[in-house]
C-alpha cells in the first residue's frame, strides 16, 4: 500500500472539507498501517486506520486488546521501536507532518503540543526523582525559566488535580502516593505545557472503582476547561460513555465503526459493536445466558482475507470473505465498515464532525 | 450420558448419602440445609518487612458469612480489600491467624472435623491469571488430568477424565489437549483451568477475579459456561470480582468487603437495588452510567481507600464517608445477622439503634 496524499483517502477527507466548521482538524490521519516485522512473522497490528480530531473533542478508541488500539495511539508519538516498526500513512497534528519530523521537532512535540497519559503511572513516572522535580523538569525543558518558576507551576498543576495538600505531595516520590494520587500527578505532568492534544491510553484501567470515576470526571472536567482535543483508548463501554463525544471501534487493525457516542451505544451499527453492547454486562435477566460473541480474535500474523469479523459473524456470508469491506455512511455522522448495512446516501458527503456533540452540550445535559 | 464424573472417584472418607434420595449427592454430609461453608470471624494479619514491629496489614480481620449449598455468593470489594486474601484462607493456601471454618458441618483442621487436604478435594480455585496458573511445560490435557491422578486415578483413567473435562468446556481434546499453555488464547486457558479445577469433582469452586483480564466477548462467554457448569456438576461458587455488573448477574447474594471487614451481605437484587451501606452506595454510584446523556457529574465519595496497614478505627470506611460522626471513629459497627440465607445486613452505625448516631433509628 502506498503512502496516500492529503487529499486521496476514503473516509477522513471529503466530510472535513466540507464541513462546517471552520477550524481545521487537530489530528488527521489517514490509512495508517502499523506492522510489526520480526525474524518468523510480520504482525499486522494496524491495518488502514482514518479518522481526525477536532480540537476540543473527545475521540474514544474503543477495542479489545489486540484490536491495535494502543499501537495506533502510540504510533502518533512515534513511540514505537524504530527498527521493527513498519509505519505507513499519514499522521498530522496541529498541521505537522508526524511522521516526517526529525528527532529534535518531535521531542518538542512530545510533551508540548502533544501529552500522554498511561494505564500505569509506576512505570511512567522515573522512581527516583520526586513528583515536583519531574513535573518541573517537563516545565522547564518546554517553556524554560527559572527552577523555582518551574516549581510553582509544578505546585500549580498539583492544585489543578486536585492532589490534597499539594504543597507537600510535590516532594513525594511516585512510590509514597496512593494509585488514584500517582495517576493525578502523571496527569498534572502531561498538562504541564498546555498541551493542545491528550493522548491516553486507558488512564483509568487499573484503578479501583470509586477512584476511576474520580480521574474520569476530573479529565472530562479538565479537557473542558482547557479546550485540549482528545484521545482516549479503552476497552470498555462504559468509560466511553462518560467521556466521549465520538466513538471509533476497532477490530483487528480496522475501525470497524464510527460515530457520536450516544448513537453508537443506543443504534450499534457493526454486527462486531452489537455483539459487544449485549456481552458487556449491565442488568442483563439472569434468566437467561448472555448473547457472547462466539470465537477469538484473529491472529494478527494471519489476518483472514475480507472482514476480519466474518468468522466470527453470524450473518456473514460469503461477500464478506471476499474483500475487506469499505466504509458505508448510512446516516450522518455514522460509518461502518458492513457489507450488511445500507449503503451510502450520496446526497449527503460523511459529515466528518460537524454533527457531533460538543463537550458543552454534553455538560448541560444533566 | 454416563461419564466418569458421574460417580465419585472413590469412596470417599466419610461415609456417602444414608438412604438419602436418587438425586441427592452421596457427598452431602451435612443435608440440604447444612450451609456448605461457614466462615467465623476469619483473620489474617501480614508482618510488614522493614516496619516496626507492630506493623501488620489487617488483610482479612474478621470476616463472616456462610455459603449455602448450590449457591453462587459474590465478593466485591476493592483492591486491597482483602478479598483474595479470603479466598485463600478458605482453602488453607494462607494460614488462618484466628477464626474458625466449617465445611458441610465439619470444623476443618480440627481433631475431629475434616482434613485441610480432605477440604482441598472438595474445593477448587480458578485464578486471574490463566498462564501463570498451568504449568508451561505441559501439554494442558496433562494438566487437566494431574488433579484425578494425584487423587488416586491410574494414568490412562486420569487422561479419560481430562478429555472428557475438556469437552465440557468447549475444547476438542484432539485439537488442544496436547498443545502447550503458550498456544492457547486467554479464554482458551482460562477454560483448561476451570477443566481441571472441575476434573476432581470438587463441590465448590472459588473464582478469583476468573473472568477480569478475559475480553469482554470472551467474558461473556466463560461466564455461560460457568453457569451450565454448576448446573451440570450442582457446583456451588464463590465469585470474586471487581466487575459489579458481572457479580451482579452470576451471583445470588453478594458480600462486599472494604478494608478486611464485610461490610454489607445480601440477596443480590437486593444489594443492589436498595444498598444499605454507604459504601456500597458509593460503589455502586461509580460505575460508569452507559448513557452519555445521564453521565455521573460528581463522584459518590473522594480520596483513595487508606492503606490496610493501621487501618481506620472504629468503622474503617469513616474517613472517607459522607455521613460520618464521632461515634464512627470511636466504635466498630456490627455487621449484625448474618447466618440465615435471606438476611440482608450491614455493619452500620446508622442502621443500629442507640448507637450514637444521629441518623441510627429510634
Amino acid at each position: 500500500m502506498n503512502a496516500p496524499t492529503a487529499t486521496s483517502t476514503v473516509m477522513a477527507v471529503p466530510g472535513l472539507d466540507a464541513g462546517a466548521s471552520a477550524e481545521p482538524p487537530l489530528v488527521e490521519v489517514d490509512d495508517l498501517t502499523v506492522r510489526f516485522v520480526m525474524r518468523e512473522a510480520t504482525v499486522h497490528a494496524v491495518n488502514g486506520v482514518s479518522f481526525s480530531v477536532r480540537p476540543g473533542e473527545v475521540l474514544c478508541i474503543l477495542g479489545e486488546s489486540g484490536s491495535g488500539k494502543s499501537v495506533t495511539l502510540r504510533a502518533m508519538l512515534r513511540l514505537l521501536p524504530p527498527r521493527r516498526t513498519r509505519i505507513e500513512g499519514a499522521i498530522r497534528i496541529g498541521g505537522q507532518d508526524v511522521l516526517a519530523l526529525d528527532k529534535r521537532r518531535l521531542r518538542d512535540l512530545r510533551g508540548g503540543l502533544v501529552s500522554m497519559i498511561f494505564q500505569e503511572p509506576m512505570t511512567a513516572l522515573d522512581p527516583v526523582y520526586t513528583i515536583g522535580t519531574q513535573i518541573a523538569e517537563t516545565v522547564m525543558r518546554h517553556k524554560g525559566g527559572s527552577r523555582a518558576e518551574a516549581r510553582a507551576r509544578a505546585l500549580e498543576l498539583l492544585e489543578l488535580v486536585k492532589i490534597p495538600s499539594a504543597e507537600r505531595r510535590l516532594d513525594n516520590y511516585p512510590h509514597e502516593l496512593s494509585g488514584g494520587l500517582r495517576q493525578r500527578a502523571m496527569i498534572a505532568m502531561a498538562l504541564s505545557c498546555g498541551p493542545r492534544l491528550l493522548l491516553a491510553d486507558e488512564p483509568t484501567t487499573a484503578l479501583d472503582a470509586t477512584v476511576q470515576i474520580q480521574v474520569l470526571i476530573l479529565l472530562r472536567k479538565l479537557q473542558r476547561e482547557l479546550g485540549m482535543g482528545t484521545i482516549f483508548v479503552t476497552h470498555d463501554l462504559g468509560v466511553a460513555s462518560e467521556i466521549a463525544d465520538r466513538i471509533a471501534v476497532m477490530y483487528a487493525g480496522r475501525i470497524v465503526e464510527e460515530g457520536p457516542v450516544a448513537e453508537v451505544l443506543r443504534a450499534p451499527l457493526h454486527p462486531y459493536t452489537q455483539g459487544l453492547l449485549a456481552s458487556t454486562m449491565h442488568g442483563q435477566s439472569r434468566d437467561h445466558d448472555i448473547e457472547a460473541i462466539p470465537g477469538s480474535p484473529p491472529d494478527l500474523r494471519r489476518l483472514p482475507a475480507g472482514c476480519a469479523f466474518a468468522p466470527r459473524c453470524v450473518q456473514a456470508q460469503s461477500e464478506c470473505r471476499a474483500a475487506v469491506p469499505a466504509p458505508r455512511y448510512p446516516l450522518h455522522g455514522r460509518m461502518a465498515r458492513c457489507l450488511r448495512v445500507a449503503g451510502d446516501d450520496a446526497s449527503q458527503p460523511w459529515p466528518g464532525l460537524q454533527h457531533s456533540v460538543s463537550p458543552a452540550h454534553v455538560s448541560s445535559e444533566r | 450420558m454416563s461419564t466418569a464424573l458421574d460417580t465419585p472417584l472413590r469412596p470417599l472418607s466419610r461415609a456417602a448419602g444414608e438412604g438419602r434420595g436418587g438425586g441427592a449427592d452421596p457427598r452431602d454430609v451435612g443435608g440440604p440445609a447444612q450451609p456448605l461453608l461457614i466462615a467465623r470471624d476469619l483473620a489474617k494479619h501480614f508482618h510488614v518487612r522493614g516496619g516496626s514491629k507492630s506493623a501488620r496489614v489487617r488483610a482479612v480481620d474478621g470476616v463472616s458469612f456462610t455459603l449455602f449449598k448450590g449457591e453462587t455468593l459474590g465478593i466485591v470489594g476493592e483492591s486491597g480489600c482483602g478479598k483474595s486474601t479470603l479466598a485463600r484462607l478458605l482453602l488453607h493456601l494462607v494460614e488462618r491467624d484466628g477464626g474458625e471454618l466449617i465445611f458441610d458441618g465439619e470444623p476443618v483442621g480440627a481433631p475431629r472435623g475434616i482434613t485441610v487436604a480432605a477440604l482441598r478435594r472438595h474445593v477448587q480455585m480458578v485464578f486471574q491469571d490463566s498462564y501463570s496458573s498451568l504449568n508451561p511445560r505441559m501439554p494442558v490435557q496433562d494438566s487437566v488430568a494431574f488433579g484425578p491422578f494425584v487423587h488416586g486415578r491410574r494414568k490412562p483413567d486420569a487422561r479419560r477424565v481430562a478429555r472428557e473435562m475438556l469437552v465440557k468446556v468447549g475444547l476438542n481434546p484432539d485439537l488442544f489437549g496436547q498443545r502447550y499453555p503458550h498456544e492457547l488464547s486467554g479464554g482458551q486457558k482460562q477454560r483448561v483451568n476451570i477443566a481441571r479445577a472441575l476434573a476432581i469433582e470438587p463441590r465448590m469452586v472459588i473464582l478469583d477475579e476468573a473472568v477480569s483480564a478475559l475480553d469482554k466477548s470472551v467474558e461473556a462467554q466463560v461466564l455461560n459456561l460457568l453457569r451450565a457448569l454448576k448446573a451440570q456438576f450442582n457446583l456451588t461458587y464463590l465469585f470474586i470480582s471487581h466487575d459489579l455488573n458481572v457479580v451482579r448477574y452470576i451471583s445470588d447474594r453478594v458480600l462486599v468487603m472494604y478494608l478486611g471487614r464485610v461490610v454489607e451481605l445480601g440477596p443480590s437484587e437486593e444489594i443492589f437495588t436498595r444498598p444499605l451501606h454507604p459504601y456500597t452506595r458509593a460503589l455502586l454510584g461509580s460505575r460508569p452510567s452507559m448513557d452519555p446523556a445521564h453521565r455521573i457529574e460528581e463522584p459518590p465519595i473522594t480520596g483513595d481507600p487508606p492503606s490496610a496497614i493501621d487501618p481506620p478505627t472504629g468503622c474503617r470506611f469513616h474517613t472517607r464517608c459522607p455521613f460520618a460522626e464521632d461515634v464512627c471513629a470511636a466504635k466498630s459497627p456490627e455487621l449484625g445477622a448474618w447466618l440465615e440465607r435471606g438476611s440482608h445486613v450491614a455493619a452500620c452505625h446508622m442502621l443500629d439503634a442507640g448507637s450514637g448516631h444521629s441518623a441510627a433509628p429510634a
